[in-house]
């Protein structure tokens, strides 16, 4: 227990030092990670901590940013990136594979090693690239699809390069250590398909699919809404854990990778309505994991290796990254990707991954790679991955500029659709949005009504579960894009949390907040918003407009009326919106007490004064002519 | 039978004297369609369709209201603006309004004498209101002279009140004659030009 808690306390203590640190001077938190990894590496020397065993439960970290990219690509994107995920994908494992084998090959490696070497290298790091595009908010740029549809399709072909590496084996290799098993990664421990005919093996992978696919599309929704009934956040991330961890199980027992089973179970579920309150939940746990994974990466460094044969391993190092980003620069003018876009694209997929340890080790395993290579292959690897992070800072430094100052860049790319999410859709919310919706503007609903949700989705609208006032959810809905905020939940304490927190964190958000009362209203002013409806009142003041005109006031005395009524009960709450204080009642708070008494006997002198309603001052200024002397006077000045 | 549409636009009727004596009076004369334009469209919104149907269902429009500032007060403009639409009023098919009338019907604060060249309003009445007569003639519509009361501060309104019953009578029966209503440069409660036979 002691050692779990010392390890935890280790590494989270690692990464909360290193990452701040790392953001501050601009290298971005996977660098951050790293070198908190390399950091601890003499610690967890010192404690004899496996550190390869951490970083295989750490690579859970990458089956659930699958998971959240597959949430955030609904089926039809996925369906319009086959060409690239196939293509794209394919010539790129396949021309890198082939071009480092022969590289391998002339440095006098027999073919099956150099095959097994080519194979490793012909993979990028998932974690790493994915991790550090959204980061930069580049996922959705031209380099960043292609290099998610190539990452994509190397998910894929882990799988049968699997499959292929133990044919490659060399006799003599033999009887070597088998501790690492089939790698733990995709363990193969409780296997469905083991001992089965193909037929049946294949039969079975493909049921397993579809089960995922169809309990995302059926399954989930009742029973997420059941879950949300419980209206116990913990019972929700609870099930949304099980739920990707269960995938995650499911296709490693009918071998297949689950990081692509999970990410075919975030498509599934891309158009439901649990999505934002999913990625919010599983977010954190896949930020830890990727963490927790890159910190092994950088604390696996074998710096006794490295200091052996710096020259070699570094010059290794380059020369495999430059013969990838070559590979990958190609590939860009062949499927169109860019200008800058194609330097993204090749620097970012240039290193070796996390696939590659797996590759190495199972390689080891069945005898294909010699440990006096595999250990030199593994520096590598890590070393490639430890470099793209200054690479991405490269990118950021030295192509963009070259291309931001040649011509403007396309406009498709920059085109965030002006973005408005509405907090709570209940009478008041629901006005708002269907006036939004009618003006052809895009909103994004949210709420905890889990039945009315359904209901409101059958109509069209973008609907999500969830607490509104939870920071990582209005993450999730994207309150960094948004340009406006529409606050119309029921509860008023969490209405003004909800308001000081997007006002504070999001000064770019416009927030239009519906006040319960007045001083909801002055609380809603104090926490920063400056468009404050009071919801009931609009129709309070028409009501009376109605009354003004069954008395017989003309309609448009009456709408004038009304006018000025409107903006002086404005004056008045603007004025003692000063004097309000949060912690003391109205009526117990002196300052504001007298001058309220004021206001009404303003209002009361004019009244008494004019034997009339107390607001025909303002409307009495319009259109009153001049009398008959004055009319006179003028007109001798000018005769 | 001529159809006559009576439209009635003063924004502050609470302080209105000669234009509300004319539009209590025009309630007296059966089949005239009275609108009272600032009740109708309190807060400006204005219903194209229905304005544009009220004025194919009536051959004579008469526009009452008090001269503000030159011109006629900020409703009847937007009325104007949206109800003569292209295509409508005016423009390529557009003669919907064509041999109708639009008559003018207004009191001015200053009296006759100030409308003239040596007039501390330095122009002929007439002047200020070629806007409507133009917009009347590229609808194709006739511009009988103007109903008109001067100095409608100090008078007391009731001829002006009683000239207009018998103007917007005549109009109804036919009895107005539009010829020398369109030589006369002003009309007031004793020049109505009237057919022969016709009861003042």
């Amino acid at each position: 227990m002691t050692d779990f808690l010392l390890l935890a306390f280790l590494f989270l203590a690692a990464g909360v030092v290193s990452v701040p640190i790392a953001s501050r001077l601009g290298l971005g938190s996977v660098l951050g990670y790293l070198i908190a990894g390399i950091a601890l590496s003499p610690v967890l020397t010192l404690l004899h901590v496996d550190v390869i065993s951490i970083q295989h439960f750490a690579e859970f970290g990458v089956v659930m940013m699958l998971f959240l990219v597959g949430l955030e690509l609904e089926p039809r994107l996925l369906w319009e990136m086959r060409a690239r995920l196939l293509g794209l994908g394919g010539l790129q494992v396949g021309l890198t594979a082939s071009l480092v084998a022969a590289a391998a090959f002339a440095f006098g490696q027999v073919w099956q090693v150099s095959v097994a070497i080519g194979l490793i290298f012909a993979l990028s790091s998932t974690a790493i690239v994915l991790q550090t595009l959204n980061e930069k908010g580049l996922m959705k740029s031209d380099g960043g699809q292609a290099s998610f549809s190539v990452l994509l399709f190397q998910d894929i072909a882990v799988i049968p390069i699997l499959a292929f590496l133990p044919l490659l084996a060399i006799p003599g290799l033999a009887g070597h250590d088998d501790s690492h098993g089939a790698e733990e990664g995709h363990g193969a421990a409780l296997s469905l398909v083991d001992g089965l005919p193909e037929w049946q093996a294949a039969l079975l992978t493909l049921a397993a699919i579809a089960l995922v696919v169809a309990a995302g599309m059926y399954l989930t929704r009742p029973a997420f809404r059941f879950i949300a009934q419980a209206n116990l956040r913990e019972i929700f991330i609870a099930a949304a854990l099980t739920f990707v961890i269960g995938i995650a199980l499911l296709m490693t027992m009918v071998g297949l990778s689950p990081a692509l089973g999970t990410f075919l179970a975030g498509v599934v579920l891309a158009n439901s309505e649990y999505r934002h309150e999913l990625e919010s939940d599983i977010d954190p746990f896949r930020g830890l994991l990727l963490g927790l994974f890159f910190m092994t990466v950088g604390a696996s460094i074998d710096f006794g290796l490295l200091a052996d044969n710096t020259l070699v391993i570094i010059g290794l190092t380059l020369g495999v990254m430059a013969l990838k980003a070559a590979v990958l620069m190609g590939l860009a003018r062949i499927f169109k990707v860019r200008d800058e876009q194609s330097w993204l694209f090749s620097m970012a997929l240039a290193q070796a991954g996390e696939f590659g340890f797996v590759l190495i080790s199972f390689a080891t395993a069945n005898s294909v790679l010699p440990d006096d290579i595999a250990a030199p292959l593994t520096l590598i690897v890590t070393l490639s991955m430890m470099l793209t992070p200054m690479l991405f800072i490269a990118y950021d430094k030295f192509v963009l500029p070259r291309y931001e100052e040649a011509e403007p860049r396309d406009a498709d790319e920059i085109t965030a659709p002006s973005h408005i999410i509405i907090a709570g859709h209940g009478r008041f919310g629901s006005v708002v949005n269907q006036m939004l919706l009618s003006a052809g503007h895009e909103t994004t609903v949210l709420d905890h009504n889990a039945g009315m949700l359904e209901r409101l989705r059958v109509f069209g609208v973008r609907a999500f579960y969830g607490d509104a006032t939870r920071p990582d959810l209005l993450h999730a809905a994207g309150i960094e894009n948004a340009k406006v905020l529409v606050v119309a939940i029921d509860d008023k304490h969490r209405s003004t949390e909800l308001v000081r927190y997007v006002a504070g964190n999001h000064p770019h958000v416009h927030i239009t907040a519906r006040a319960m009362d007045r001083n909801h209203v002055y609380e809603l002013w104090g926490a920063g918003c400056r468009d404050v409806i009071r919801d009931t009142f609009d129709s309070a003041v028409r009501a009376g407009r109605s009354v003004y005109e069954a008395l017989g006031t003309h309609p448009f005395d009456a709408e004038r009326a009304a006018r000025g009524f409107v903006s002086e009960n404005q004056r008045t709450i603007r004025e003692l919106a000063g004097l309000y204080d949060p912690a003391v009642p109205n009526h117990e708070n002196a300052p504001y007490r007298e001058r309220a008494r004021e206001l009404l006997d303003e209002q009361a002198e004019q009244i008494r004064a004019r034997g009339r309603g107390a607001f025909h001052e303002r409307s009495e200024r319009g259109w009153t002519p001049p009398t008959p002397e004055d009319v006179k006077a003028v007109a001798r000045r000018l005769e | 039978m001529a159809k006559v549409l009576h439209i009635f636009a003063h924004p502050g009727q609470g302080t209105s004297r000669v234009n509300l004596a004319l539009w209590k009076a025009a309630q007296s004369v059966d089949g005239i369609t009275g609108v009272d334009l600032y009740a109708v469209y309190p807060r400006y919104d204005i219903d194209i369709d229905v304005e544009q149907q009220r004025l194919l269902d009536h051959d004579v429009i008469v526009l009452q209201f008090p001269l503000f500032w030159y011109s006629c007060p900020a409703l009847v403009k937007e009325w104007i603006d949206l109800t003569f639409e292209h295509g409508f009023a005016y423009g390529q098919d557009g003669d919907c309004l064509k041999g109708k009338h639009l008559m003018l019907a207004l009191t001015t604060g200053g009296p006759h004498g100030a409308y003239s060249q040596q007039g501390y309003q330095h122009f002929e009445l007439r002047t200020f209101l070629t806007p409507f007569e133009q917009t009347a003639r590229l609808c194709q519509m006739g511009f009988p002279a103007p109903y008109v009361q001067f100095d409608a501060l100090a008078a007391d309104g009731a001829d002006h009140a009683r000239g207009f019953t018998a103007l917007l009578t005549a109009l109804r029966d036919d009895t107005f004659d539009f010829r020398r209503a369109g030589e006369a440069e002003l009309l007031t409660h004793d020049t109505l030009p009237l057919k022969e036979g016709a009861r003042p």
